[in-house]
């Protein structure tokens, strides 16, 4: 209970004390965090090198091997309709949904940070009108916003990652909001204001290194969301656009096939769910290692 | 109390007039903006669409034309269909019941087997079963919900044929027993992503609810196990959920277009889908303004309920 | 006569992340019938885990654990409390043994009326019908001194004042008219006025039903006027136990001494919710308690030879009086 209560002071008094080795320990305790980061670094490799070490390229036709199921010819996780190896398209598709994933994290993140600490820093009216502008874009469900924004541009890589990325920077944003508001009050803030520090010295170099923490957390879940996101508008046709295959896409015309190739629909879902989940599980060991508040079992 | 609820209605009409300023931008962002409906209209001269634009006040400042938007709309005149020139309105609602029996099944389905896992994790917390439930509600967050739908079609309706794997009801056939067995697996493929969240944040207010002091107090007067969880900690741990629930709204909305899609469900998210495809905007930007509006009212809802059921404000 | 309550050898561990904590060890007192005992001491001394491992409402075994012994006379003969099965445990608490916690608002419930509140334990404990057990609640908030009992039954705990909440509680725990009442700082969150009016209710309870009550506190203000007898705690044991008077008038254990020292006039009460003043230095970290005495480090008496080497066990210097301390003898003349 003491040493709570200490650490608690001294971070009222003064900057928050650094808890990095604490965290590392923390976050290696994680054992689901830790397969999860093992299982993003297989999936980003495997994308990566994989296709090269293939016998197949992604998009070549081999009518003859039409539909075959996994492990049962040639195509080691089988093939689909047009004979194209479902391996080397997944691996494909999986540089383009992880791009997509991280990009669009990059984006949004950066749209959610500059936005949270302009509200958080100026508050009042400015502030207020900024949080209230997040409160009414979380008003629409994002797919629907997504797919609507998806329909009305040219459907590329980047209008993809950019709709994406416009979609999901409001959690972000709130968070720094929030956070901003509870350190501006702080002594040294207080301190570096009298000192005359400029506003985005104070926004960029006093406060924003004090919240890297949740903004690492809620990034490290957006690239789930973002993947998700892309899967979701693929899958109804405003995504990626085929004969790029995207994890999403692969599965556009799965569902006619479910009788004949159920293959062609399960394997490239489970590969989304598990790297969505992987990163997600990343996000929550995180969360868990950075928050000084939290509970673990002994 | 009186006041607090007036408030609230106040700043969700102000929310309302953002979202109805984000509505109205995305309308004039579309190829030909709110005029593309007669461009397509076949024989229809440049002069003509000129005559047309004028008309609609298309040549007024863009503030103007936004007032008298949003006039039109809160007169109920949301446009027309592109497709068929039905009223935007009307097309919504014969489209919205579908979609809210899928919501509510879903979320009673949802919120049943949610409360139960959340508070059997909180009361086990550490245990086998916790864990699972914490891996089991991460994972399901993970799916994406199109895919878990073919899943299980791939199950029940492909390999078991125990189950239909789509629509709301087979023609003909009008049965409560039908309609049923229809709305299973799109409601429970809908439900899962909100099982996994409630789940969740029931464990957490049931374990912050478990470590109050009233808790203790009914503990030191004697009462049971069962009577301590049911009157005391559940009665309190739902209050935050309450919120959640308005807050989950959009995800649930969200939910339902994709399971409608996938089990083609006669609902607001097939027609959102449908519309897109003919690049029918009016009904797109009416959809995207309903559920806006639905998420408003339903965190609204939630305000009031919580009133309802918490003194402390109820009688502030 | 045999003592209402009896606890031997108590003793309690925490066990977390941070390794184990032996929050009360050798403790032993008995309360008798009808008297009061009040336990005073610094904070975090052990006297409101000493009172919850009474009622067993510590936490469950891996992360807690509790041995001794506590044997309490019920309606129905002798019972081991810490023998009993959790079932059986569920009708001596609120039933023979109730207690009443310092915080009368978080303690109560703050979605429930304060009348349901109380029928809830009249019903777990008395049976009936809710209407009867309603009937009885008023009733109680009567008997506590409740104006308008009726009205106030149909209150939520945020619309009393705090000494009437407090009242609520002590109706809510006397339901099912136990025999001994667990007090935990009753007072200590009120203001002085009402400090008083709870201190006079309960010793009107007392003389009205033969109430035996433990009552913890911090203000030995309060201790001269209610108790009987007292036991001062010191790090997670007892160090000291007499009858009130004698503990005021001579107390022997230097621990109890500095106490008393502190306060300026024992009939001055204490401001509400204000703590002991405090004796030079710290109570020692329960993780790293000295293997001798636990106040030496802070004791003007200690004799580092003595005192440094083994810890002193409770001593009887008189019917009633007991010590733990290797030099009361020279502290007592
Ligand atoms: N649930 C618990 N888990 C771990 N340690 C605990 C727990 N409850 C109490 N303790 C420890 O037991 C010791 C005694 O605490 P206790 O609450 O009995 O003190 P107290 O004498 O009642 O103090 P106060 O006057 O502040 O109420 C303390 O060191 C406390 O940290
Ligand atoms: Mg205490």
């Amino acid at each position: 209970m003491s040493g709570v209560g200490t650490s608690q002071m001294e971070m009222a008094a003064g900057k928050p004390v650094r808890q990095g080795n604490r965290a590392v320990r923390r976050f290696l305790r994680h054992r689901l965090a830790i397969i999860g980061l093992l299982i993003i670094l297989f999936l980003v490799l495997a994308c990566a090198i994989g296709p090269s070490l293939l016998p197949y390229n992604q998009l070549h036709i081999d009518l003859r091997h039409r539909f075959q199921a996994p492990f049962m010819g040639p195509h080691i996780l089988g093939s689909d309709q047009l004979g194209r190896d479902l391996l080397a398209r997944l691996l494909m598709a999986g540089r383009i949904s992880l791009t997509v994933g991280f990009v669009a994290m990059v984006l949004s993140t950066a749209v959610g940070v500059i936005i949270g600490l302009a509200s958080g820093f100026y508050g009042g009216r400015i502030g207020g009108a900024l949080m209230r502008l997040v409160d009414a874009v979380l008003c629409f469900p994002s797919i629907f916003l997504l797919l609507t924004l998806a329909a009305l541009t040219t459907p590329s890589l980047l209008t993809i990652t950019v709709i994406i990325a416009l979609t999901a920077w409001m959690q972000v944003a709130r968070i720094v909001d929030g956070q901003v508001r509870a350190l501006r009050e702080r002594d040294y803030m207080i301190a570096a204001e009298a000192l005359g520090a400029s506003d985005s010295r104070l926004m960029f170099r006093e406060l924003l290194p004090n919240i890297v923490a949740p903004i690492v957390v809620s990034a490290t879940l957006n690239v789930a969301n973002a993947i998700l996101m892309e899967a979701y508008v693929s899958y109804l046709g405003y995504g990626i656009q085929p004969p790029t295959p995207s994890w999403g896409n692969m599965l556009n015309n799965a569902q006619e096939y479910l009788t004949t190739a159920p293959w062609l629909a399960l394997l490239p879902g489970a590969v989304i769910t598990l790297a969505v989940s992987s990163f997600n599980f990343v996000g929550d060991g995180l969360r868990d290692a950075l928050d000084p508040h939290m509970d673990l079992p002994g | 109390m009186a006041r607090y609820l007036l408030s609230r209605i106040g700043q969700s009409l102000f929310l309302l007039l953002i979202v109805s300023i984000i509505g109205f931008a995305l309308l004039h962002l579309t190829p030909g903006g709110p005029l593309s409906q007669f461009a397509l209209t076949p024989g229809m001269t440049a002069a003509d669409l000129h005559r047309i634009a004028h008309e609609m006040g298309l040549d007024q400042p863009l503030p103007i034309q936004y007032l008298v938007w949003l006039w039109h709309l809160l007169q109920g005149d949301w446009g027309r269909s592109y497709r068929d020139q039905e009223p935007v309105l009307a097309i919504i609602g014969e489209h919205l019941p579908a979609t809210l029996e899928l919501m509510a099944s879903s979320t009673i389905l949802a919120v049943i087997i949610g409360t139960w896992v959340g508070v059997l994790s909180a009361m086990r917390r550490y245990s086998v079963a916790d864990y699972l439930a914490t891996i089991g509600a991460m994972v399901a967050l993970s799916i994406p919900t199109f895919w878990f739908g073919l899943v299980v079609i791939y199950i029940f309706s492909v390999s078991l044929e125990w189950l239909p794997s789509g629509g709301i009801a087979t023609i003909g056939n009008g049965s409560v027993l039908d309609l049923a067995r229809h709305l299973i697996l799109p409601c429970v493929v809908l439900a899962l992503v909100t099982v996994a969240t409630w789940s969740r944040y029931m464990r957490s207010a049931t374990l912050d609810v478990a470590a109050q002091d009233y808790v203790r107090t009914a503990r030191a007067k004697g009462l049971r196990p069962g009577q301590i969880l049911r009157q005391h900690i559940l009665r309190n741990a739902m209050l935050p959920m309450i919120t959640l629930a308005g807050l989950q709204l959009p995800t649930l909305l969200g939910g339902a277009l994709v399971a409608e899609t996938v089990f083609t469900w006669p609902g607001m998210g097939r027609l959102f889908l449908d519309s897109l495809g003919y690049r029918d905007y009016p009904v797109v930007m009416g959809l995207l303004m309903v559920s806006a509006i639905l998420t408003l009212i339903g965190n609204l809802a939630a305000d009031i309920l919580y009133v309802v059921f918490d003194p402390r404000v109820r009688l502030a | 006569m045999s003592a209402l309550l009896d606890v031997e050898d108590l003793a309690v561990r925490f066990r977390s992340d941070s390794g184990e904590v032996t929050a009360l060890e050798g403790v032993s007192f008995s309360v008798a019938a009808g008297e009061t005992l009040a336990i005073v001491g610094e904070s975090s001394s052990g006297k409101s885990v000493s009172a919850l491992a009474i009622m067993r409402l510590l936490p469950p075994a891996p992360a807690c654990r509790v041995t001794g012994r506590i044997r309490f006379q019920g309606r129905d003969g002798p019972i081991s409390l810490l023998d009993l099965p959790e079932r059986a445990m569920v009708a001596v608490r609120g039933g023979e043994i109730a207690m009443i916690f310092q915080e009368p608002m978080t303690s109560l419930n703050p979605v429930h009326m304060i009348g349901r509140q109380i029928a809830e334990a009249v019903l777990a404990h008395e049976g009936g019908g809710k209407t009867a057990a309603l009937r009885r609640a008023i009733e109680l908030l009567d008997l506590v001194g409740i104006p308008d009992a009726a009205r106030r039954a149909e209150s939520y705990p945020h619309q009393l004042s705090g000494g009437m909440r407090q009242r609520a509680m002590i109706a809510m725990a006397l339901a099912s008219r136990p025999k001994l009442l667990i007090a935990d700082e009753p007072t200590t969150a009120l203001d002085v006025t009402v400090q008083a009016q709870i201190l006079d209710l309960l010793r009107r309870l007392q003389a009205e039903t033969g109430l035996a009550i433990i009552f913890i506190t911090h203000n030995l203000g309060v201790v001269a006027e209610i108790a009987d007898r007292t036991l001062v705690m010191y790090s997670g044991q007892v160090v000291e136990e007499a009858p009130t008077a004698s503990l005021l008038a001579a107390p022997l254990m230097p621990y109890t001494r500095g106490l008393l020292n502190s306060v300026p006039r024992l009939e001055a009460a204490l401001r509400p919710g204000q703590r002991l003043p405090a004796i030079a230095g710290n109570v020692p970290d329960p993780r790293h308690r000295p293997a001798a005495c636990t106040f030496q480090p802070r004791c003007d008496w200690a004799q580092p030879d003595i005192c440094g080497v083994t810890r002193p066990g409770m001593e009887r210097v008189a019917e009633a009086h007991l010590v733990r301390c290797a030099r009361w003898r020279e502290i007592a003349v």
